[in-house]
């Protein structure tokens, strides 16, 4: 709305127009939202690391990023459906029903291991693909329809195990869940990621498809006139999201060494929190992957250094609340502020001249 | 549609009949469009397939359960309806049940001679400033309810934990009177019932009949046109979370009356069995259409769902994917029920034309 405001009046005259130029610098550099959290993050690692104790350990970090490979994963998909205006809620039930089909496969199947696993992301695309179809082809909106996947998939988990878990996995599978690089105490669960987070990148910021996501955020109907298949893409996106729920129902699976109904329970939401930290615009066509990364990291870190603080990991939940109030009603208002001012001092030019 | 296309000089001119050119409806779909009424006969249904099988699910005891066990359901689903209706969502609702029913009970702790009706009070007052809370940051951010109540989902249950610190809270430390309330009976019917019925006739009645009732509909149909038609929308949409953050608040009075043992996490994850009722009920997601009554029946569906699949002897774990399944089902109704009827317009006005 205040951006609108901005452009819809260019400033005629050298002098102002020159002014605007430096302003849209300085909001470049300090104004987008990507660099923002990117120095939020800095300073909050920075600080954790003076005043919390064991926080810039070699052990710590490995837990903190072992923790954060779901959510990373998860919300990879997520951004770019929600750049679309659309959002999938049921992503953690999707890694709960993964999990614990995994498990009963392992349980009663006699299929190998390997096998099972590709038959999980299979799985979890055909998941993501009720999704889509029931969003793209029968038009509904995704935040009902992924409501009621939520409970449907949820549900259907604890079908398939009841209230038991299965943790008798081989111990070198759950092993290799939480390995480390050598020589480093990071996981090397993280490559996967960042080279998922790489390719995700890439899509969203250089490629044709990339851009078209973010003509259907802003506008559908003008996308397909723009010759975007719309219905399709978003469809595939919802089988990505399936796809990536899979892959984290395996993840969570063997680094926990359980697949029980209830694993991820509720994590669709520190998910969509993450999302709209790292700068996503929950109405679609706003937002960069790098972020969402960063917002990924901040949740984590912030999560992480409270605890170590002796804070109770239920109320933590205020932080996790906190910051997603503060990610969208914070632009707002800066926006608001500047739109203010600046029609005040386009009222004082006018005046002068 | 423009203006041309109604036909409606010629129906002024008398030379056509009215119903010429209206295809005849069957009589299901007719059924089908009153949604109280298709809500009834699946509630009817399911309880005759029960009572088939087991003629003790219509004692009067069990009748009494479920009057008991559905009553708080029913008054959080009408809440979020005016919620709902003018195209919001607050998914903070469970998390001020929770809070709501912890501060009655530490009320209790701390002034055991509280007469019941104070307590009540209070309770609505707090969950009226949580909603207060919600509605102020909507109106100052300018972001989809979603987002903002997803946040307050976090912190309201943030500050529960926070302030309940593991502790939990037992019927012994409330007063008689007050556990009384949650399970008396007036005439076999329970109070909690009572109180649930009164909510679902006065938000009903205030829905249809009020001028500012109706208005929540316009808002919800298009929020743009209401506000050029002269209504109040962001005092409105204040009004309704106000509204709805009292009604969970009586609602965690009453959670605390009937359940006497409370904890932080006290109805957690209840705002999708809520989001569930009233979409299954008739309310559609996207606003500006749905009743109270519809909410309050798809809330009493859900319940009788749960117990009935416990009657019937199907595993109990089936019954959230039941409730998964049920919404996609009732919007996927909505949306044919939507689309037959744009067709059925269109072909009016191409005979009147």
């Amino acid at each position: 709305m205040a951006h609108d405001s901005l452009y819809a009046a260019p400033p005629s005259g050298a002098d102002t127009e020159r002014e605007a130029g430096r302003l849209a610098g300085l909001r470049g550099a300090l104004g987008t939202w990507d660099g923002a959290i990117v120095a939020v993050l800095v300073v909050a690692v920075l600080l954790a690391s003076l005043s919390v104790q064991n926080f810039a350990t070699g052990r710590n970090v490995q837990f903190l990023l072992l923790d954060l490979v779901p959510l990373a994963l998860l919300a990879l998909p997520m951004t770019l459906i929600v750049i679309t205006g659309e959002i999938d809620l049921s992503v953690a039930s999707v890694v709960g029903l993964s999990s614990t089909l995994m498990g009963q496969m392992w349980l009663s199947s006699g299929l190998s291991l390997e096998l099972i696993c590709v038959l999980v992301v299979l799985i979890g695309g055909v998941l993501g693909a009720v999704n889509g179809l029931f969003v793209t082809g029968f038009g509904l909106p995704s935040l009902a329809v992924t409501i009621g996947t939520l409970a449907l998939y949820r549900g259907l988990s604890f079908v398939v195990l009841g209230d038991q878990a299965v943790a008798d996995f081989p111990a070198g599978w759950t092993a290799a869940a939480v390995q480390t690089i050598p020589g480093t105490s990071i996981p090397a669960a993280v490559v996967p990621v960042l080279l998922l987070a790489l390719v995700f990148g890439v899509v969203l910021h250089a490629t044709p498809v990339g851009r078209a996501l973010y003509a259907m955020g802003n506008n559908d109907e003008a996308a397909t006139f723009a010759g975007v298949s719309v219905a399709r893409t978003k469809f595939w996106l919802f089988v990505v999201s399936g796809v990536v729920g899979g892959l984290v129902g395996i993840f969570w699976t063997l680094r926990y060494a359980s697949a029980r109904g209830d694993n991820a329970t509720g994590l669709e939401l520190t998910v969509v929190t993450a999302v709209l930290l790292g700068g996503v615009s929950i109405f679609g066509g706003r937002g960069g992957l790098l972020g969402v990364v960063a917002g990924v990291l901040l949740l984590g870190v912030l999560r992480n250094a409270l605890q170590l603080a002796d804070v109770d990991a239920n109320a933590l939940t205020i932080v996790t609340g906190t910051l997603l109030i503060v990610s969208v009603v914070l632009p707002n208002a800066v926006a608001d502020v500047r739109a203010r001012l600046h029609r005040r001092r386009r009222r004082a030019q006018l005046g002068a001249s | 549609m423009s203006l041309a296309d109604t036909g409606a000089p010629a129906r002024v001119a008398g030379d056509s009949p009215p119903d010429v050119g209206r295809p005849r409806r069957s009589l299901t779909e007719r059924l089908l469009a009153v949604r109280e009424l298709s809500l009834l006969l699946a509630l009817g249904a399911l309880i005759l397939v029960t009572t088939l099988r087991n003629d003790r699910f219509l004692s009067a005891q069990s009748i009494k359960d479920l009057l008991l066990g559905c009553a708080i359901l029913v008054i959080l689903a009408v809440g979020q309806t005016l919620v709902i209706v003018t195209r919001n969502v607050d998914l903070s609702v469970g998390s001020i049940l929770g809070l709501v029913a912890f501060a009655t009970g530490e009320l209790f702790l701390a002034a055991p001679g509280t007469p019941w009706p104070v307590a009540l009070l209070l309770g609505v007052g707090l969950g009226a400033l949580c909603g207060v809370i919600n509605g102020g940051l909507i109106a100052v951010a300018k972001v989809p309810a979603l987002v903002i109540t997803l946040g307050t989902l976090y912190a309201f249950r943030g500050v529960d934990y926070y302030w309940a610190a593991g502790r939990q809270i037992n019927a012994a430390d409330m007063p008689r009177s007050f556990l009384r309330l949650g399970n008396q009976t007036v005439l076999g019917v329970p109070v909690l019932f009572l109180v649930a019925l009164v909510v679902v006739a006065a938000v009903g009645f205030y829905l249809r009949s009020y001028r500012s009732g109706r208005e929540l509909y316009a808002i919800g149909s298009e929020p743009a046109a209401a506000r050029l038609s002269g209504i109040p929308v962001g005092r409105r949409v204040f009004a309704v979370f106000v509204a709805n953050g009292a009604l969970a608040g009586l609602a965690g009075v009453l959670y605390a009356a009937r359940f006497g043992t409370l904890d932080a996490a006290a109805g957690s994850g209840l705002e999708l069995q809520v989001v569930a009722a009233a979409v299954v009920g008739g309310v559609a997601i996207f606003g500006g259409s749905g009743s109270a009554y519809g909410a309050a029946l798809g809330a009493v569906l859900l319940t009788t769902i749960g117990s009935s699949l416990a009657v019937l002897r199907i595993d109990p774990f089936w019954q959230q994917a039941v409730v998964g399944a049920l919404i996609l089902a009732a919007i996927g109704l909505d949306r044919l029920l939507a689309l037959r009827m744009a067709v059925r317009l269109r072909g009016r006005s191409l005979h009147g034309a």
